[in-house]
C-alpha cells in the first residue's frame, strides 16, 4: 500500500520528472502528472468500463473528496464494503483524498474556526474537525491523503492569514497524531499571497514526518504575477526527495508555470470545467510546443480549445481533433456533439471528458519528454510565445 | 423488401428467428432501447454493443426538430452521424405529435400541429413522415398511423382504424427507397376484435416486410391488451417480423414473446434508471430507498453486467438522481438486463425450454405464486403451462400493479 516515489531527472532552471509507485497500479507512474478529478470517486461523466481506453498508466491517479460521500453514504459503510479501492472497483488506481474538489466543496473561510475548517459543499455548510476527518480517512483508505487545511482566499488580512497557517499546522499534528494508520500522508502548506507565511508554513510543514507536501491557497484570488514568487518560496524549504501536489493551478500556462517551480502533482478541474462549458481542447501538442501552424484555420478558436456548441460544427464531419487516438475522436465528429449539446444529451459530456482528459494526459507526456531531454524551459516558452503571437494578431484582427 | 425474417424455432406460438437488416442480423425476440435523439441517454455506442443492443430506435419527430433529417440525409443518414454500426429503427414522428403537443389535429391530409419553434401550423402526411424516414436511413421505418387513446371508446377509433389503412397506402406509395428500408405497417382497431381484424386483414394484403401492433401500451387494462395482441399475432403472417409497441415492462415482453410477438420498444427501461429504479428479476428495485445506503450487495447478484460485478447497492444509492454517474450506471444495468431477457426467451426456444425459462421468471416475480390472472390466461392461450409457479388453489390473482406504479403513459 504504501507510496514509492524517486526523482529522476531534476533540472536547476526547474522542471523534475520521478517516477510514483502507488499501491496496485500498473508499473510506476512518471510526474509531473495529473489527478484525474472524480464525483463520490468516478470520474464525472467516464464510467469505469470506459476509463480503460483513457492512457495507462497515466489515467491511474484519481482524486477524491471525503466530503462528497457526507451525502448519503456513511463512512462506516464504506468501510464496510472495504474501502474505496474495493467500493469503486479500482483496485488499480491510486486514490488521492483531498478535502476540497475545487468544484462543489469548497473552503469557506469565514465559517472555519479553530476546530475545524468549513466547506461550501452540495449538503451544505459542513465544518469538518480533524478527527472527523481522520476518521473518514481510514475508512475510506485511500493511498494518498493531505491533511486538514484552512485555506484562506488571498484577500483577507495578514492576521488571518497568519491564523491559517498556525491552524494547518496545528491540524497536521492532531492528523498525524490520531495517526489511522492508512495510506501515504500529504502535509498541507497554506499561507495565502504571503512569502513569509508561506515559507513559515512549508517549514513547519516539512519538519514533520510527512511522505509528500499538497500546496494548497492557490486559485483563490492571488495575483497570478506573485505566483513564481510564492511558489518557489515554498519549494525552496521542501525537501528534494518528496512529492508536492497542488490544487488551484489547471490552464496549460498556469501548470507550466508549476512545473518550472518544480510541482509533481496537479488537479483536474479545469477538465471537468471545459467539459460542463462544451470546449473541447484542441491546442498542439507538437513536441517543439509550436502552437502557431496546428490552429491557424480554426474558427471558433482561442488556440486552446473549440467550443462544441458553435453553431459552425453543426455540419462539421470531422472529429474534435484529427490526430487524436482517443475514443471520442476515433468515432464521433463534430457535427454529432454539436448536436448532443443541443438537445442537453448527457452523452455529450462523456465523450468531451473523454477527449479532455485524453488530450491533457497527453499534454503532460509531452511535458515529462521536454524535461527528460532537457527541453522543458524552450518548450515552454515556444508554448506560451506562439499562443501569445495569436492572440494579439486576433486582437489586430477584431 | 430489405430484410430475411428466418424462424429457428418454435414454442407453440413463441418463435425464436434470426432477423437480417441492412445493417445487423437481429436475433428475436429483441427488445430495442429508445434513442429519442440520436443517443441511448447516457450510454456510449461502444457500451451498447457491450450489452448486446441490437436495434436502437429513433425518434422522427425530435430527429427532425433537431438536427433536421436535411442535415443526417447531407451526412449520409443517422447511422453515419452517430456512427452506429448496427440497425435502428424509427417511428413515424405521429406519435409524439399527439402525446407531446397541445392542439395536434388529424385530419385526412395528415397531423396539423402547433411548431414547437415559432407556434405556426404545420402538417405531417404520411408522405413527409416517409420522406423524412428516407432521409434518415433506418432499417426499419413505421408508416404514419392515426393514433388515438386505447382508453377512449366509440366512432373515433372506427374512423383512426381505417384511416391508418388509408394512409399506409400513401406511404408506400411515398416510400422511395425500400430496397434499403423496410416500411412496417401499424395495425390499429383499439380494443375492439372486429376493427383489429379488419386492420390485420388490411395490412397484411399491402405485402410488407413487418407489422407493428400499435395503440397499445396507453394505459389499457392488461386483459384487453394481451388479447389484442394474441389476436394480432395470431393473424399475421408467420414468415413476417411483428413488433409490439410501446411495451417494455419484462412481464409484458414474456407475454407477448409467447403469444408469438419477435420485437418491443420501450423508454421504461432508460427512463426508470434516470428516476434510481433498476430491474430485477423479483421485479425492481429503488435505490433511492433509504435502506439501500447501507446494503452492500450488488444490485442484482446473479447479473453478471459491469454494474452489478462491481458495484453495491449502498454506493449506487448515493449516486443515483445526484450524479450523472448514477443514470449512466443504472441505465446499463437495465439495457443489460433487457438485452439478457432478449436473449434468454431467444436461447430457451432454440433448445426447446421456454415453458421453464417462463416458469423460471414468473417464480422469481412471483416468488409467492401470486401470478396475475390475465398472466395465466395469456398462457393458457399460449399453451404454456404455468401451474407450477401459481400457488394452489387461489390460482390466479389479480394483477398487484407490482410493476406498474410509475409511466403508465407515454411509454411509446
Amino acid at each position: 500500500m504504501q507510496m514509492k516515489f524517486v526523482v529522476k531527472k531534476a533540472w536547476s532552471s526547474g522542471g523534475r520528472v520521478g517516477a510514483l509507485e502507488i499501491g496496485s497500479c500498473p508499473g510506476s507512474i512518471e510526474t509531473p502528472a495529473l489527478l484525474l478529478s472524480t464525483r463520490k470517486g468516478l470520474p464525472h461523466f467516464i464510467s469505469p468500463d470506459l476509463l480503460t481506453s483513457l492512457p495507462s498508466p497515466d489515467s491511474h491517479l484519481l482524486q477524491i473528496s471525503p466530503l462528497h460521500f457526507l451525502e448519503g453514504l456513511a463512512s462506516t459503510t464504506i468501510s464496510k464494503l472495504g474501502g474505496l479501492h474495493q467500493m469503486l472497483a479500482l483496485h488499480q488506481y491510486g486514490i488521492a483524498a483531498i478535502a476540497r474538489d475545487s468544484i462543489q466543496c469548497l473552503p469557506e473561510s469565514k465559517g472555519t474556526t479553530k476546530l475545524g475548517a468549513s466547506f461550501e459543499t452540495p449538503c451544505g455548510r459542513l465544518l469538518i474537525k480533524p478527527k472527523d476527518y481522520v476518521e473518514m480517512i481510514s475508512c475510506m483508505k485511500p493511498n494518498i491523503w493531505v491533511t486538514l487545511a484552512d485555506e484562506v482566499p488571498a484577500w483577507v488580512s495578514d492576521k488571518r492569514n497568519k491564523t491559517s497557517v498556525d491552524r494547518t499546522v496545528r491540524w497536521l499534528d492532531d492528523c498525524l497524531k490520531l495517526n489511522p494508520a492508512v495510506g501515504s500522508i500529504f502535509g498541507s502548506i497554506v499561507g495565502g499571497p504571503n512569502l513569509d507565511e508561506r515559507k513559515r508554513c512549508a517549514e513547519e510543514v516539512a519538519m514533520r514526518n510527512v511522505t509528500g507536501f499538497w500546496i494548497g491557497g492557490f486559485g483563490l484570488g492571488e495575483d497570478i504575477d506573485e505566483r513564481p514568487a510564492l511558489l518557489s518560496a515554498i519549494i525552496d524549504v521542501l525537501p528534494d526527495e518528496k512529492p508536492r501536489m497542488i490544487s488551484g493551478l489547471g490552464l496549460p500556462e498556469e501548470i507550466l508555470a508549476g512545473i518550472d517551480a518544480g510541482i509533481d502533482l496537479f488537479d483536474s478541474t479545469y477538465i471537468y470545467a471545459l467539459t460542463l462549458g462544451g470546449f473541447g481542447l484542441t491546442f498542439s501538442l507538437d513536441k517543439s510546443g509550436n502552437q502557431y501552424q496546428s490552429q491557424k484555420n480554426q474558427i471558433g478558436s482561442d488556440l486552446t480549445k473549440i467550443n462544441l456548441r458553435a453553431k459552425v460544427y453543426r455540419k462539421d464531419m470531422s472529429p474534435i481533433l484529427g490526430n487524436c487516438t482517443c475514443y471520442t475522436c476515433k468515432n464521433h465528429n463534430k457535427a454529432y456533439i454539436n448536436h448532443l449539446f443541443n438537445v442537453h444529451e448527457m452523452l455529450a459530456q462523456i465523450l468531451l471528458e473523454i477527449h479532455n482528459t485524453h488530450h491533457y494526459l497527453t499534454f503532460f507526456h509531452v511535458i515529462r519528454e521536454a524535461i527528460k531531454d532537457g527541453r522543458f524551459e524552450k518548450f515552454r516558452q515556444t508554448f506560451i510565445e506562439s499562443r501569445r503571437a495569436h492572440h494579439e494578431r486576433e486582437a489586430l484582427c477584431a | 423488401m430489405a430484410l430475411t425474417f428466418e424462424v429457428l424455432a418454435r414454442f407453440n406460438r413463441a418463435r425464436a428467428a434470426r432477423l437480417t437488416l441492412p445493417h445487423f442480423v437481429c436475433h428475436t425476440p429483441l427488445f430495442m432501447p429508445v434513442g429519442t435523439q440520436g443517443t441511448i441517454k447516457g450510454l456510449t455506442n461502444s457500451q451498447l454493443e457491450d450489452i448486446g443492443c441490437q436495434i436502437i430506435l429513433g425518434n422522427t419527430y425530435h430527429l427532425a426538430l433537431r438536427p433536421t433529417s436535411e442535415l443526417l440525409d447531407e451526412v449520409g443518414g443517422l447511422h453515419n452521424f452517430m456512427n452506429w454500426q448496427r440497425a435502428l429503427l424509427t417511428d413515424s414522428g405521429g406519435f409524439q405529435m399527439v402525446s407531446l403537443l397541445h392542439l395536434a389535429d388529424i385530419t385526412e391530409k395528415g397531423v396539423t400541429f402547433q411548431s414547437p419553434v415559432d407556434g405556426k401550423p404545420m402538417l405531417l402526411t404520411p408522405e413527409e413522415s416517409i420522406q423524412i424516414q428516407n432521409r434518415i436511413g433506418a432499417d426499419i421505418i413505421m408508416a404514419l398511423d392515426d393514433v388515438v387513446k386505447t382508453t377512449i371508446t366509440g366512432p373515433r377509433i372506427e374512423e383512426a382504424m381505417y384511416r391508418t389503412l388509408r394512409w399506409i397506402d400513401r406511404c408506400i406509395a411515398a416510400h422511395k427507397r425500400p430496397h434499403d428500408q423496410n416500411l412496417f405497417g401499424i395495425v390499429q382497431g383499439g380494443l375492439d376484435p372486429v376493427l383489429r381484424d379488419i386492420c390485420v386483414k388490411g395490412m397484411v394484403e399491402r405485402n410488407l416486410p413487418g407489422y407493428a401492433i400499435g395503440g397499445l401500451s396507453g394505459g389499457e387494462d392488461k386483459n384487453s391488451f394481451w388479447r389484442v395482441v394474441a389476436q394480432c399475432t395470431a393473424a399475421l403472417p408467420e414468415n413476417k417480423p411483428r413488433y409490439v409497441m410501446g411495451v417494455g415492462y419484462p412481464l409484458d415482453i414474456i407475454v407477448c414473446s409467447a403469444l408469438g410477438a419477435d420485437m418491443y420498444d420501450c423508454v421504461y427501461p432508460t427512463r426508470t434508471a434516470r428516476f434510481g429504479t433498476a430491474l430485477v428479476p423479483e421485479g425492481v428495485l429503488k435505490l433511492k430507498h433509504r435502506q439501500m445506503a447501507e446494503d452492500t450487495r450488488p444490485i442484482d447478484p446473479t447479473c453478471p453486467c459491469m454494474v452489478c460485478k462491481n458495484y453495491s447497492r449502498a454506493y449506487i444509492h448515493c449516486l443515483v438522481t445526484k450524479d450523472a454517474m448514477g443514470s449512466q450506471l443504472l441505465s446499463y444495468h437495465n439495457l443489460y438486463y433487457m438485452m439478457q431477457l432478449s436473449r434468454d426467451l431467444h436461447t430457451s426456444i432454440i433448445e426447446g425450454r421456454f415453458p421453464e425459462f417462463v416458469c423460471d421468471f414468473l417464480r422469481k416475480m412471483f416468488p409467492k405464486g401470486d401470478v396475475p390472472e390475465w398472466v395465466c390466461d395469456a398462457m393458457e392461450v399460449a399453451g404454456i403451462d404455468i401451474s407450477s409457479c401459481c400457488a394452489q388453489f387461489s390460482s390466479c390473482q389479480e394483477y398487484d400493479s407490482k410493476n406498474m406504479t410509475e409511466e403508465l403513459s407515454l411509454t411509446r
